[in-house]
């Protein structure tokens, strides 16, 4: 009686709030579509019965390049919230993850192309992933433990500048193993694998992609609202001196943050290779600077701020290049962080710092 | 009785600031002591010394009978050690190189190289006890931290409220019980039987401990909306929560009328008959000092003026001097 009294809100109120935020999703992916078909009708001229399967195929690329920024802003935003470090060094981990994926697919596997085969290429993923996410987390927590740390009492901005200068070491470290320009990633997932839509057609490698971060973000959520090391670093987050004289070590729980955020970013490496395929030194700048503004959009140090924001970046990409104003996407994505900050300086999740790292 | 902490001569320097001078002290087990003094005598200073916040200049804290926190000695040798593994696999690579192995064997030797430094970097971080152990050998002293100090059974809570104020009473105390908890990252990933059970177990005791805190029916509510008094009873199960042998209150009547300080006295009683609990406390209401101490330790200027029952401690001329200032001559 006592043990469901206590059980029962709880449960409840948690229900809601997925509820709320499935109907939320939803309901701005729906709005996306429409917006997209008008657009594509009032823009490009097309018919209203040809525009809506183009919206949704277009709808379908822009979740699955969001779940690649938002991965990669996820461990901006850990990190933030733990240390309240911007990790400029965050987007070459990232591609560091991405060299490694095709070094194994292509390099160790001697895979070039689509890989047929569902079981092998389900094994193959797993092996990319498995192999990829411990040593970009390892090398993160590696960065943090000899290049972070002896800063941590030191005033905010050491750590930043090393944080700038770690990520000049690994572009150029990654310069001096596979040379400047792109180089080809093996794509393994068929990209001919496309499920054809009223004269459209969706790419399943969007919906794997897609798919894949979800997962991999529901782990996180459930991680860090539901273990003993999640509430560690939530109370660390909040307060690391209290944090520690409660028994919470620092040091294991911020080099646990810098693991989480770098396992992320080797995932978003790996799709990445799959859906782009190539791959460059200079990677990391860029993907890094979209899924930075993806955090700091989101509102930073926020997890779902994260991901919320790294969707309305991909969408805000997608909407600009399916109409054909690709070279304007990045003016539009910055246009919007700065009316957002503007209006919300905190970001648009940045009161609730319930849900920071 | 024996002595659950023994301070040996701590002296604390910030510059040229003596905060605390060579201070000699003691609580033996199952006593309340009460450390107080005037405003900027060094209380909380020595406090955080105990807690494991700053190392002492000098001197050393004993915890239950084993040296916790001193000066570090040859904490230099560690960040060498990690390296060492690593720089043999690279020089191990190089000597092949030269010796004209083919470029795969290279590649592998760094690949090595950077997985030994990886997993020996991880193990630094993660600390297993036999990697202490492995270090002690080499005559490596590493003061220990805050944590450390609550895994050995020291619980505190704050002057000034420190909740975490965006999670909830009951996830407040769970952290509390965080240093006693055995699930790794990866029973939790894989949220293993162990894993479920444990927090079970973690959640009934939490709950239990909201119960004696009188907290149970806000178990659910976040903690910046409780009421002070509350907060307050709420630091003290989070407090708890770590099984501590050794509590340190500070102030912890600070800000609570007549009657609630009343309460809380009764309270402190009860967490040494019912718990068997030592405690240290930092407290400026005399009433409640003298009532419940032991023992009472006074401080000024950073030195100790007097120690005994609060009745020798009461008479004690020198603290009546601190207290009151000189009698004009």
């Amino acid at each position: 009686m006592i043990a469901s009294s206590v059980t029962t809100p709880r449960t409840r109120s948690g229900l809601n709030r997925s509820a709320r935020i499935i109907g939320f999703a939803v309901g701005a992916i729906v709005v996306y579509v429409v917006l997209l078909w008008l657009a594509l009708q009032v823009v490009d001229g097309f018919a209203p019965e040809r525009a809506l399967p183009v919206a949704i195929q277009q709808t379908i690329n822009a979740l699955s390049i969001g779940a690649i920024y938002a991965l990669i802003a996820l461990g901006y935003t850990m990190v933030y919230g733990i240390i309240e470090l911007i990790n400029f060094a965050h987007g070459d981990v990232f591609m560091i993850g991405a060299f490694l994926a095709v070094v194994l697919t292509g390099g160790i596997f001697g895979q070039t192309g689509g890989v047929k085969d569902v079981p092998f290429l389900a094994l193959l993923l797993l092996v990319a992933l498995l192999f990829v996410m411990p040593l970009t987390g390892g090398l993160n927590v590696f960065i943090e433990r000899v290049f972070y740390r002896p800063f941590r009492h030191a005033s905010r901005l050491a750590p930043l500048i090393t944080a700038v200068g770690v990520s000049f070491i690994l572009q150029n470290l990654a310069l001096l193993v596979a040379g400047s320009g792109d180089r080809a990633a093996p794509q393994i997932f068929p990209l001919d694998w496309q499920i054809p839509f009223g004269g459209a057609e969706i790419s399943v490698l969007s919906i794997f992609i897609f798919a894949l971060a979800l997962v991999l973000m529901l782990l996180l959520q459930t991680f860090v609202n539901r273990t003993r090391l999640g509430r560690a670093m939530r109370a660390t987050a909040q307060d690391q001196q209290a944090a520690s004289l409660m028994g919470v070590d620092l040091n294991q729980t911020i080099a646990l943050t810098f693991l989480l955020g770098g396992a992320l970013a080797g995932a978003a490496g790996v799709v990445w290779g799959l859906r782009f395929g190539f791959v460059r030194q200079d990677l990391g700048f860029n993907a890094g600077l979209k899924a930075f503004t993806s955090a700091v959009l989101g509102g930073i140090g926020n997890i779902s701020g994260a991901v919320l924001g790294g969707f309305i970046i991909g969408f805000i990409e997608n909407f600009a290049s399916s109409l054909g104003f690709s070279r304007w996407s990045e003016f539009l994505v910055f246009m919007v962080l700065t009316l957002v900050l503007i209006f919300r300086p905190t970001g648009i999740l940045g009161q609730q710092l319930g849900d920071r790292a | 009785m024996t002595d659950v902490l023994h301070a040996v001569n701590v002296t604390k320097r910030f510059g040229g600031l003596l905060a605390v001078h060579d201070v000699e002290f003691t609580i033996p087990e199952g006593a309340i002591v009460s450390l107080i003094g005037p405003n900027g005598a060094g209380k909380t200073t020595f406090f955080n010394i105990i807690a494991g916040i700053y190392d002492p200049t000098a001197g050393e804290i004993r915890f239950r009978g084993k040296r916790m926190i001193a000066r570090s000695r040859r904490a230099w040798l560690e960040p060498l050690l990690w390296v060492v593994p690593a720089l043999a696999v690279a020089l191990t690579t190089v000597l092949v190189g030269e010796a004209g192995a083919s470029d795969i064997v290279i590649a592998l030797g760094i690949f090595f190289t950077v997985i030994a430094l990886m997993i020996v970097m991880v193990v630094g971080v993660a600390r297993p006890p036999a990697y202490a152990d492995f270090l002690t050998r080499f005559g490596v002293f590493r003061s220990a931290r805050p944590n450390d100090m609550v895994v050995a059974g020291l619980g505190r809570t704050f002057q000034n409220i420190r909740l975490f104020a965006n999670m909830s009473a009951l996830d407040n105390v769970l952290v509390g019980m965080h240093s006693r908890l055995k699930a790794t990252w990866l029973d939790a990933l894989l949220s293993t039987p162990r894993d479920r059970r444990e927090e079970a177990e973690a959640r009934a005791r939490a709950m239990q401990l909201l119960d004696l805190a009188g907290l149970r029916k806000r178990a659910h509510e976040t903690a910046k909306n409780l009421p002070y008094g509350d907060q307050r009873r709420l630091e003290i199960a989070r407090a708890l929560a770590s099984n501590p042998v050794l509590l340190l209150l500070d102030e912890p009547t600070a800000g609570m009328n007549p009657r609630e300080t009343a309460d809380l006295t009764k309270l402190i009683g009860r967490l040494r008959t019912e718990l068997g609990l030592t405690i240290l406390l930092i407290e400026h209401d005399m009433r409640v000092v003298m009532g419940i101490s032991d023992r009472v330790t006074v401080l000024d200027h950073g030195e100790r003026i007097a120690e005994g029952t609060p009745d020798e401690v009461r008479r004690d001329p020198k603290v009546i001097e601190a207290y009151l200032g000189t009698p004009a001559a």
